[in-house]
């Protein structure tokens, strides 16, 4: 019997997801003592706050299920940061204006890949394929035209510096995306037809579902949590360089299923992507500390991540 | 699906059956007008010295296309397929300037370099058909850690391949480039490939993994023997990327994973699996290529050119399915 809850509380990815993070700020520790201490665990908490607000929208569409992926995710973070630090040129009063137009830029080319997805029926890996190497291609003429630009003194504090509570205004941030993720996708309609599209699309739109408005939602959610992303790392790089959004593409994708929402989706939530995106910024933290070269890291991160995903939601095996 | 089409007997039109026959032929279509327009704009592009330049740019993307198709027969993708171009690459170079840059330890190196490949898709099988994980995020690590071994066997970009290769993957032999024979290999090998059980058990549990077990399909050994020919055909796509840079690079594969994947569909092949050929693939990497020459014989203005070619990609994708699909339908 508790060996039966035991398995049960090793299969849930939420309390995997937390106790490797904790056995890997041990090891963190233990390799290079102060790996723990609370200035290099808020620093991590920033660094996976920006892989986490991507996530959300990864997740979102992910969770809604029909193969649902959003790989334009890196353009639009890209896009949003080089906007960003252009309207804002390192002053204050551009932040308002900045925000307004990455949202709104993040949001029009989710609803491009909504559109393809559900009207013209593409598949959404194509899709968003397709998108990645259209925004790829506006950022360089973006380039051509236009200086980096510099990020605003106030968005560089309100990523870097302390706000309330000893925590930076990043993390409140992601916290707060936390809570509207949680009460979203639990406590309203919205989240509801999530799930219901996620799990039986055919029988979601028998119960009125509007199906297609609900995925192009997603979409544009997608594009939206992307673009916040991408003013939150001008914040933090202090200005844009080229194609910095590039590596949340596909680290998104597995802290959405290291926090236990599978790729098939219907199932599962935000609070473990959360997780799930510490645990991989942690994990990456740890191998820079370790003394080896970047061959050699690169070698045992992608063999740990092997090893991890053998915890997570494994195919069924066939039977007969 | 199928069974339904048996069950009722349908007249089907000419283009129909034609169609169901040649899946890529939406892609021949795009493919024709491409080289019609490159010829419109450049009409040397369309000589014999421009399509041999073609083939010998996007030969490789055209092998790792092929590569991929394999592993989308049976509904899995290979995300990795990059990193292997990659490691094989180093892999031949490091051997060579090792060995030598004669006959015998060439093909020493390049033997060397198809087993590498090979073992790099065995793993992918095993880590996506044998340990069931799922075939995206897998594969992703499994190229973290491709990526990892190619460092290691060459840290920096830059070391040179012996003029013997290059020489060979550029030049002629009987007044013909050598890239004619390599497309006369590739057809006769896909050729093979296309009538041997494994492509048709593929295309099975593709189709309908669960009904292909239950007919007595080893589906597990079939998947990773997809992953196992997609990495061989890595390591030959990572050869004529050898052939045509006449370097290593331990990151030159990496962008051309995304591209081989768009290749795929753009060929007609279904990511859904069950559904494809690799004839299709080949035309659709070259239709990417035939894209950005064409952007730039047009004269767009170099900062455009990224983003026509991604439009036109764009569009060419979605054409593709939406005409696929009626033509299916």
């Amino acid at each position: 019997m508790s060996g039966n809850m035991l398995l049960e509380m090793v299969r849930k990815p939420l309390v995997v997801a937390i106790a490797l993070i904790v056995v890997l700020l041990f090891l963190g520790e233990a390799l290079s003592p102060g790996f723990a201490s609370v200035q290099q665990i808020l620093r991590l908490l920033i660094v996976a706050a920006l892989l986490g607000i991507v996530a959300a929208g990864q997740n979102l569409v992910i969770l809604g299920g029909r193969e649902g992926i959003d790989l334009s995710v890196g353009g639009v973070v890209s896009l949003s940061a080089i906007v960003a630090g252009n309207l804002m040129s390192g002053m204050d009063s551009g932040i308002p204006l900045a925000i307004l137009a990455c949202v709104a830029t993040g949001a029009f080319f989710g609803l491009l890949n909504g559109l393809g997805v559900t009207l013209l029926r593409i598949p959404p890996l194509v899709m968003t394929l397709g998108m990645l190497g259209v925004l790829q291609g506006l950022l360089v003429v973006i380039r051509q035209g236009i200086p980096s630009g510099r990020a605003a003194p106030a968005l560089s504090e309100f990523v870097t510096r302390p706000f309330l509570l000893g925590l930076p205004g990043i993390i409140w941030l992601w916290i707060a995306i936390g809570l509207v993720m949680a009460f979203i996708l639990h406590r309203t309609v919205f989240g509801h037809r999530i799930y219901a599209i996620g799990s039986n699309e055919q029988a979601a739109y028998m119960a009125g579902v509007p199906v297609k408005r609900v995925r192009i939602a997603l979409f544009m959610l997608s594009g939206i949590f992307a673009a916040i992303a991408g003013i939150c790392l001008l914040g933090y790089s202090g200005s844009s360089f080229a194609n910095v959004g590039e590596q949340y593409m596909l680290p998104s994708i597995i802290a959405v299923v290291f926090g236990g929402t599978p790729l098939a989706g219907g199932k599962g939530g935000y609070t473990g992507t959360m997780a799930g995106a510490v645990l991989l910024v942690i994990l990456q933290s740890i191998l820079t500390t370790v003394n080896i070269d970047e061959s050699g890291r690169q070698m045992v991160f992608g063999a740990t991540l092997l090893v991890l995903m053998l915890f997570y939601g494994r195919g069924r095996a066939m039977r007969a | 699906m199928a069974a339904e089409a048996t069950l009722i007997p349908r007249k089907t039109s000419g283009l129909k059956r034609l169609f169901e026959r040649f899946p890529f032929l939406p892609a021949l279509v795009i493919l024709v007008v491409l080289f019609a327009l490159n010829g419109f704009y450049q009409p040397r592009s369309i000589g014999l010295v421009g399509i041999t330049g073609l083939l010998k740019t996007y030969m490789p993307l055209m092998l790792l296309a092929v590569a991929q198709t394999y592993v989308v027969y049976a509904g899995d993708i290979d995300l990795s397929v990059g990193a292997i171009v990659s490691l094989v690459n180093v892999t031949i170079i490091v051997l060579m300037q090792q060995w030598g840059g004669e006959a015998l330890p060439v093909l020493g190196a390049m033997a060397v370099g198809i087993g590498v490949g090979l073992a790099c898709g065995i793993i992918n099988g095993i880590v996506v058909a044998a340990f069931r994980l799922q075939a995206i995020v897998a594969t992703f690590a499994t190229s973290i850690f491709f990526t990892g071994l190619a460092l290691y066997v060459l840290p920096v970009a830059g070391a040179p391949a012996p003029a013997a290769f290059w020489r060979t993957y550029g030049g002629r032999f009987a007044e013909i480039p050598f890239v004619f024979y390599v497309v006369v290999v590739l057809a006769v090998l896909l050729y093979l490939l296309a009538r041997t059980r494994l492509a048709t058990q593929l295309l099975a549990v593709g189709d309908d993994a669960q009904g292909a077990f239950q007919s007595g399909l080893p589906v597990t050994a079939i998947r990773m023997k997809g992953y196992a020919l997609c990495g061989l055909f890595a390591a030959l796509a990572a050869f004529c990327v050898t052939g045509d840079t006449a370097s290593g690079d331990p990151l030159v594969g990496g962008k051309m994973t995304l591209s081989a994947v768009a290749a795929v569909v753009l060929g007609g092949s279904a990511l859904s699996g069950g559904f494809g050929t690799v004839v299709g693939s080949v035309i659709g990497a070259l239709i990417i290529g035939l894209i950005s020459s064409l952007v730039y014989f047009m004269g767009t203005p170099s900062e455009w050119q990224n983003l026509v070619q991604g439009l036109a990609i764009l569009l060419a994708l979605m054409a593709g399915i939406l005409v696929g699909r009626r033509a299916r339908a």
